[in-house]
C-alpha cells in the first residue's frame, strides 16, 4: 500500500475496507471513511489544481467545505460533476478525480507562461485592458475561456433523476457538530419534531476530530451514540451528506441531499441528489467557524493549510499532511495542531504567535512539550516552488529571525463564524471584537449555537446547543417540561487572540500575498481598488471579484474585511462583508429542477381528439400550454399547399375544426347583465335568451384586453368565450373586479373550458353536415339565424350549437361535453364525407378570418391599441359607463395620427409581405427613417388568388388607398403596396347570413 | 419565498399566488366628472411605500379569492391578511 503519510494508527477510517479510485489517471490507495482529500494527502499528492488567474500550484487548504482550492471533476460522460470538493467528498472505489483549470496537464502547465509574461494581472485588468481594440475581442476571449475554466459541464443530458421533498418540522438544526447534536437532542427531548442536517457523511462535525472527551467518553465514540439515539428517535429526520444552501424568506432552506455517494459517478443510481424544501417553526443554527488564514508572500503555496486542518487530517483521517510543521498564529487554536502533530510523531520545528505573551492551558502544555515557540513573531515569506520548504519569522518590527525548514505550514488567524445561511436571509450580525469577526444576532426563530456565536470551545457549544434547542423547542409550541441536561466537557483556559491582517511595515509588500485564493485576489490588488476609489466592500468584490468564487469567498471574506479595514484606517465593524447570497455550496442544477424538466417543465394541453388529428397527420403549433393541430397536409403537400387545399375547401364546401381551446367562462347571477355591462363595452343586458353578440373587453387604460363571443342561456346566465391564451387573464380579471370592487353584484364565475369541446363547421355545405350527422334542433335559417344559439342533440350528444362565424362563411360551433367530443367529431365528418368535409388547423384559421379583416387580439393588438384603432368604434356604448371607457377621451387615444389597422395589397400579388415588418412613406436610407406603422398579419390569400395583409399604419384610416413600402430583412428591399379596407372577402358580409 | 396566509387556506408558498397590486384604490364612482389628471392619477400613480404595505394577492392555484396582504416591504414580514369586506 503506497500511502507513504498514513499514519500507523488511530483515526475513523476502516482499514479493514481499503479501496481505490484514480487521480488523473493515477490509482489511489484509500480506506472507506476517506475523503479524496484525505485519500490524496496519505497517497501523498499535494498538488491538487492550478489557480485560477495565475495557474499557480495549489494544494488542500482546509478539511472542508470552505476550501478554495480543492475544486475537482468527478466522473466523466453525462454524470460528471463538476467543481466538486475534494476536501468534502467521499473516497468511493472506482471513482475517477481530476482535477480542474490547468492545461495541459497538472504538472507542466502552459498557462502558467501567462504567470511568468506578466506575473501579476492587476485587478480591473479586464476591464481595462481587454475591451480596446474591440477587434481584438474574439482573441482575448479564446484566451480567456481556456484561463477561465473551473472544470468542465457534461457533455450529454443528465440520466439521473432528481427529486425535490417538501417537509415541514418544528426544529430544523443545520449542523451537527458538538452544538448541533446537543441541539437535536435536547429539542426532541422536549417533544419537537426534528431535521438535522449536515454536509460531512458523518455526524460529529469538530468532535471527530479532537481528542477532548465528552460525558467521560471520546469525542468521537459520543458523536456516534448521540448519532445513533437521533436516528432511531421517530420524530427526527436525520440528514447526512446534506448541505442547507439557502435560507430565504419566511425561513424556507433549501437543503441539497447527495445521494449514493459510496458509488462512483452515483452510477446505476436513479437519484444523484434530492432538494429538500424544508418550512422549519424554528431554526438552530449550529453551522460552525471557518479558521481564517493569514496574509504573507507565497501563503498560497501548497503545504500551507488551516491549523484546524491539520489536525482534522491528524485525527480523523489518521494522515500526517507533511513531514515537519511551522505554526503560524494569533490565537491559542494553533497550538492544540502542534500538540496533535507531536502526538503523531510530526516534528513542530516552530511557532511563531503574533501575541507577545501567549499565556492559557494550550501553550503552557507546547512549551511544556519543548515545542520552539516564537512570541510577537509572525511568518512573512513561505519559500519554495511547488510546496513549501520552509518558513520566513521575523519579529513584530520586522527584525528577521531566520528561516525554518518545513514541508507543512500551518496557519490560524482566528475563526469567523458561517453565518452565510443567516446573513443570506438578511438577518441581522455584529462585529465581535473578542474573535475579530462577525457574528449572527439571535432572532425569534432563529437561534445560533456554537463556534457560530464566536464560542469556540467545546464546553460552551455543548451547552449552548443543549439551550438553544430546547428554546427552539419551547418557541415552536413544544413543551413538555423536560429540561434536557447539557453533555459535559473540560473547560479550557484560552487567551485572547490578537487580530493581526497585514505584516509589519514594508514586509507588506512582499509579493504576492493572496487574500482570495480560488479567485487569485492578491493584497495588491486589494490596495488598488482602495486607491482608485472602489472602497465599499461591495465595490471591492466588483472590482477585485473577491469572493466571486464557487467557494463562495467562504475564507477570503472575513480575511479581507480586517484588510481592508486596515488600509483604509476604519473600525471592521463599519467595513462590513459583502452580502451573502446562495448558494453556500455549487449545487447540481439537476437537483434544483428535480422533476420539473421535460414533459413536466410545464404542462401540454390537448383536446379530447388530439389522437384523431395525429393519425390524420396533423403538424402541431404551440397556443399558449395548448398543442393544435397547425394543418394536415397530404403525403407530398407542402405547408402551402396543403393551408391552400383547407381554405379552398371551407370557402366552397365545408370544414372542421377543432376549436375546443378557446376560454369558456359560465357569468352566472341576478346581476350578470349588469357586470357584462361594466365589463365589456357595448351593451348585454337587453341581449335575449338565445341570442349571441361579439364583445370587446378594455383594460382601464382603454387597451383592448380580449374579445370573443358572449351567448345569453338564460335570464340569469350567459357563456362568454375568450381567446385561448387569455382564458385564465380573463378570469383572474374578471374575479378580481367582483371581489374587490362590485362586492355587492350577485354574480359567480365558473370556467368551464375543460368541460365543453367546441368543433367548428364552416362553409356553405355545413348546414347539410350537420343535418345529415342528425340532431334535434331546427337548422332552417328563420329556426336559427345567425348570432344566435340552439340547445339539443347532435349526433346524440346533449349539445350547444352556436351560429357563430370566425371565417366569414356560414357557420356553427358546436359545444358537447368533452368526453363525448370525439364522438361527435367522427359523427360529424362521417356526416361530411359526402359533401367533401376537410379539416383544418390554426393556419387556415388565421388566413380565413384575416381575408374578413377579424382581429385576434395579441396579434393586431399589443396592448397599446384602443378599439377605434382597429375601427370597432361602434362597439362603444355612448349609454353607460365601462372598464377603460374614461381613458378613451384622453387626448393621447383621440389623436388622429394613431395607428390604424388598415389592409396592405402588394404590387406583386405573389409577395407575402413579412409580418412585423415596419411600414414607411418613402424607402431611403436616411436614418432614423419615419416609420408609419407595421405588418401585423399576412398571408397568401387562396380564394382570391393573391397576397393580403392587415397593417397598423398611423393615421392610416383617413388616407386608404395610399402608397406605402413595406421593408424585408432578409433581402434589404422595400416591397411597395397601397393600403386598402381591411376586409379584402365578402365585405357586406352575406355568406355567413344565409 | 413567502408563506402567504390565504384567509381561506392557510398558509400556502407564493407561488399559488398571484400578485395584484397596491390595495384600497377604489375605482372612481363617476369616471366622465374627472378631469384626465385624476383619472391619470387612479390609473397609473402607485405610493410604492416603505415598510408597511396594504396589498391585493389573489390565490390563483387555490381558492381564486383574491384578498388583502399587509407586508413590510423592507424585511418582506408578512403582518396580516384580511378579507374584502373585514374591516382591516
Ligand atoms: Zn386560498
Amino acid at each position: 500500500m503506497s500511502q507513504p503519510f498514513r499514519l500507523t494508527q488511530g483515526g475513523r477510517i476502516e482499514r479493514d475496507a481499503p479501496l481505490q479510485f484514480t487521480f488523473d489517471g493515477r490509482p489511489i490507495h484509500a480506506f472507506r471513511g476517506d475523503t479524496v482529500a484525505s485519500a490524496l494527502l496519505a497517497n501523498g499528492v499535494t498538488l491538487v489544481g492550478r489557480s485560477f488567474k495565475y495557474h499557480r500550484p495549489r494544494g488542500m487548504v482546509s478539511a472542508g467545505a470552505e476550501d478554495p482550492n480543492a475544486f475537482v471533476q468527478l466522473g466523466h460522460g453525462p454524470r460528471t460533476l463538476p467543481n466538486r470538493l475534494a476536501t468534502v467528498t467521499a473516497a468511493a472505489s472506482g471513482l475517477e478525480v481530476r482535477h480542474v483549470n490547468a492545461w495541459p496537464s497538472l504538472d507542466f502547465d502552459l498557462m502558467s507562461a501567462f504567470g511568468l509574461a506578466a506575473p501579476f494581472i492587476p485587478a480591473g485588468f479586464y476591464y481595462k485592458t481587454l475591451m480596446w481594440p474591440r477587434r481584438l475581442w474574439p482573441l482575448y476571449e479564446h484566451f480567456l475561456r481556456h484561463a477561465a475554466g473551473l472544470g468542465h459541464a457534461p457533455n450529454a443530458p443528465d440520466p439521473d433523476r432528481y427529486d425535490q421533498v417538501h417537509a415541514h418540522c418544528d426544529v430544523l438544526v443545520v449542523g451537527a457538530g458538538a452544538a448541533g447534536l446537543a441541539a437535536a437532542r435536547a429539542a426532541e427531548q422536549s417533544g419537537a419534531r426534528v431535521i438535522v442536517a449536515d454536509e460531512q457523511a458523518e455526524f460529529g462535525g469538530g468532535l471527530l476530530s479532537t481528542t477532548e472527551r465528552v460525558d467521560g467518553l471520546p469525542a468521537p465514540q459520543w458523536a456516534d451514540a448521540a448519532t445513533s439515539e437521533l436516528s432511531s428517535a421517530p420524530e427526527v429526520t436525520a440528514l447526512p451528506n446534506t448541505t442547507a444552501f439557502g435560507l430565504y424568506e419566511s425561513n424556507l432552506v433549501l437543503l441539497a441531499e447527495r445521494l449514493h455517494t459510496d458509488q462512483p459517478d452515483n452510477a446505476g443510481s436513479e437519484s444523484g441528489a434530492r432538494v429538500w424544501r424544508v418550512l422549519p417553526k424554528q431554526i438552530v443554527l449550529a453551522t460552525g467557524a471557518h479558521e481564517r488564514p493569514l496574509l504573507f508572500a507565497n501563503n498560497d503555496r501548497p503545504g500551507v493549510m488551516l491549523a484546524g486542518a491539520i489536525s482534522t487530517y491528524l485525527n480523523r483521517y489518521a494522515v500526517a499532511p507533511g513531514s515537519r510543521a511551522v505554526l503560524f498564529t494569533n490565537n491559542d487554536a494553533a497550538y492544540l495542531t502542534a500538540l496533535d502533530l507531536a502526538d503523531a510523531g510530526v516534528p513542530v520545528a516552530a511557532i511563531a504567535d503574533v501575541r507577545s505573551d501567549p499565556e492559557g492551558d494550550l501553550p503552557a502544555q507546547a512549551r511544556t512539550r519543548g515545542i520552539p515557540i516564537h512570541a510577537g513573531a509572525v511568518v512573512v515569506q513561505a519559500h519554495g516552488r511547488g510546496r513549501v520548504a520552509a518558513a520566513e519569522l521575523c519579529a513584530l518590527d520586522g527584525a528577521p529571525l531566520g528561516t525554518v525548514e518545513c514541508d507543512l505550514l500551518g496557519v490560524s488567524g482566528g475563526f469567523a463564524p458561517a453565518l452565510h445561511l443567516h446573513a443570506q436571509a438578511g438577518a441581522p450580525m455584529t462585529w465581535n471584537p473578542q474573535i475579530a469577526a462577525f457574528a449572527p444576532r439571535p432572532s425569534h426563530d432563529i437561534h445560533p449555537a456554537g463556534a457560530v456565536t464566536g464560542q469556540l470551545d467545546l464546553a460552551s457549544a455543548l451547552r449552548q446547543g443543549t439551550s438553544a434547542g430546547a428554546a427552539a423547542a419551547a418557541a415552536a409550541g413544544c413543551s413538555n417540561g423536560h429540561t434536557p441536561a447539557a453533555p459535559r466537557a473540560a473547560e479550557t483556559h484560552t487567551s485572547d487572540l490578537e487580530p493581526y491582517w497585514l505584516p509589519p511595515g514594508d514586509l507588506a509588500r512582499a509579493k504576492p500575498q493572496f487574500v482570495d485564493l480560488h479567485e487569485d485576489v492578491t493584497l495588491d490588488d486589494l490596495r488598488l481598488s482602495l486607491r482608485e476609489g472602489f472602497q465599499s466592500i461591495e465595490h471591492v468584490k466588483r472590482y477585485t471579484t473577491l469572493g466571486m468564487g464557487p467557494d463562495q469567498g467562504k475564507l477570503a471574506n472575513p480575511l479581507a474585511t480586517g484588510v481592508i479595514a486596515q488600509l483604509l484606517g476604519r473600525d471592521p465593524a463599519s467595513v462590513g462583508t459583502p452580502r451573502h447570497r446562495p448558494a453556500y455550496s455549487p449545487v447540481s442544477l439537476g437537483a434544483i429542477a428535480g422533476r420539473h424538466i421535460g414533459p413536466l417543465a410545464d404542462p401540454v394541453r390537448v383536446t379530447p381528439m388530439q389522437e384523431w388529428h395525429q393519425s390524420a397527420g396533423a403538424r402541431f403549433e404551440n397556443v399558449g400550454q395548448w398543442r393544435r393541430a397547425w394543418y394536415y397536409p397530404h403525403p407530398g403537400e407542402s405547408m402551402h399547399e396543403a393551408v391552400a387545399r383547407e381554405c379552398l375547401a371551407v370557402r366552397h364546401r365545408v370544414g372542421i375544426l377543432d376549436y375546443s381551446t378557446l376560454g369558456k367562462i359560465e357569468v352566472t347571477g341576478p346581476d350578470a347583465g349588469e357586470f357584462l355591462d361594466r365589463v365589456y363595452t357595448n351593451a348585454w343586458k337587453r341581449l335575449r335568451p338565445g341570442r349571441c353578440r361579439y364583445g370587446l373587453m378594455l383594460g382601464e387604460d382603454g387597451m383592448i384586453f380580449d374579445d370573443g363571443v358572449t351567448a345569453r342561456l338564460d335570464a340569469q346566465r350567459y357563456l362568454m368565450f375568450t381567446s385561448t391564451s387569455n382564458a385564465a387573464p380573463v378570469l383572474a380579471w374578471l374575479e378580481q373586479w367582483l371581489q374587490t370592487e362590485w362586492t355587492d353584484l350577485r354574480v359567480y364565475l365558473t370556467s368551464v373550458s375543460e368541460h365543453w369541446s367546441n368543433i367548428a363547421l364552416a362553409g356553405p355545405r355545413s348546414r347539410d353536415v350537420l343535418a345529415a350527422a342528425g340532431t334535434d334542433i331546427p337548422l332552417a335559417q328563420k329556426d336559427f339565424p345567425f348570432m344566435t344559439f340552439r340547445e339539443g342533440h347532435v349526433a346524440g350528444v346533449p349539445a350547444r350549437a352556436f351560429r357563430i362565424s370566425f371565417s366569414g362563411e356560414l357557420s356553427y360551433e358546436i359545444n358537447v361535453p368533452a368526453d363525448r367530443a370525439l364522438h361527435v367529431w367522427e359523427a360529424l365528418f362521417d356526416a361530411g364525407r359526402p359533401f367533401g368535409i376537410t379539416p383544418y388547423g390554426t393556419e387556415t384559421m388565421h388566413v380565413l378570418r384575416a381575408e374578413k379583416g377579424f382581429i385576434i387580439v395579441g396579434q393586431e393588438t399589443d396592448g397599446s391599441v384602443t378599439p377605434d384603432d382597429v375601427g370597432l368604434g361602434r362597439l362603444l356604448s355612448r349609454r353607460k359607463d365601462f372598464l377603460g371607457k374614461r381613458s378613451l377621451s384622453r387626448p393621447d387615444s383621440v389623436r388622429p395620427d394613431r395607428k390604424q389597422l388598415v389592409g396592405l395589397l402588394t404590387d406583386d400579388p405573389a409577395r407575402v409581405l413579412p409580418e412585423g415588418g415596419h411600414v414607411v412613406d418613402t424607402p431611403g436610407r436616411r436614418r432614423p427613417l419615419p416609420m408609419r406603422g407595421h405588418v401585423t398579419s399576412s398571408y397568401f390569400s387562396p380564394v382570391l388568388g393573391r397576397s393580403i395583409a392587415l397593417a397598423m399604419v398611423a393615421g392610416g384610416r383617413a388616407a386608404l388607398g395610399e402608397r406605402l413600402y413595406v421593408a424585408t430583412l432578409h433581402d434589404d428591399r422595400w416591397l411597395p403596396a397601397r393600403s386598402c379596407h381591411p376586409v379584402f372577402y365578402d365585405p357586406e358580409g352575406a355568406r355567413q347570413h344565409v | 419565498m413567502l408563506l402567504i396566509p390565504c384567509p381561506w387556506c392557510g398558509p400556502r408558498e407564493d407561488d399559488e399566488f398571484t400578485f395584484g397590486g397596491e390595495a384600497d384604490i377604489p375605482r372612481p364612482a363617476d369616471p366622465a366628472a374627472l378631469t384626465d389628471e385624476q383619472w391619470a392619477d387612479y390609473l397609473f400613480m402607485r405610493d410604492n411605500r416603505r415598510g408597511h404595505h396594504r396589498e391585493q394577492w389573489c390565490h390563483t392555484a387555490g381558492c381564486r379569492r383574491w384578498f388583502i396582504v399587509e407586508r413590510d416591504t423592507v424585511t418582506n414580514e408578512i403582518l396580516g391578511a384580511s378579507i374584502y369586506g373585514d374591516s382591516p
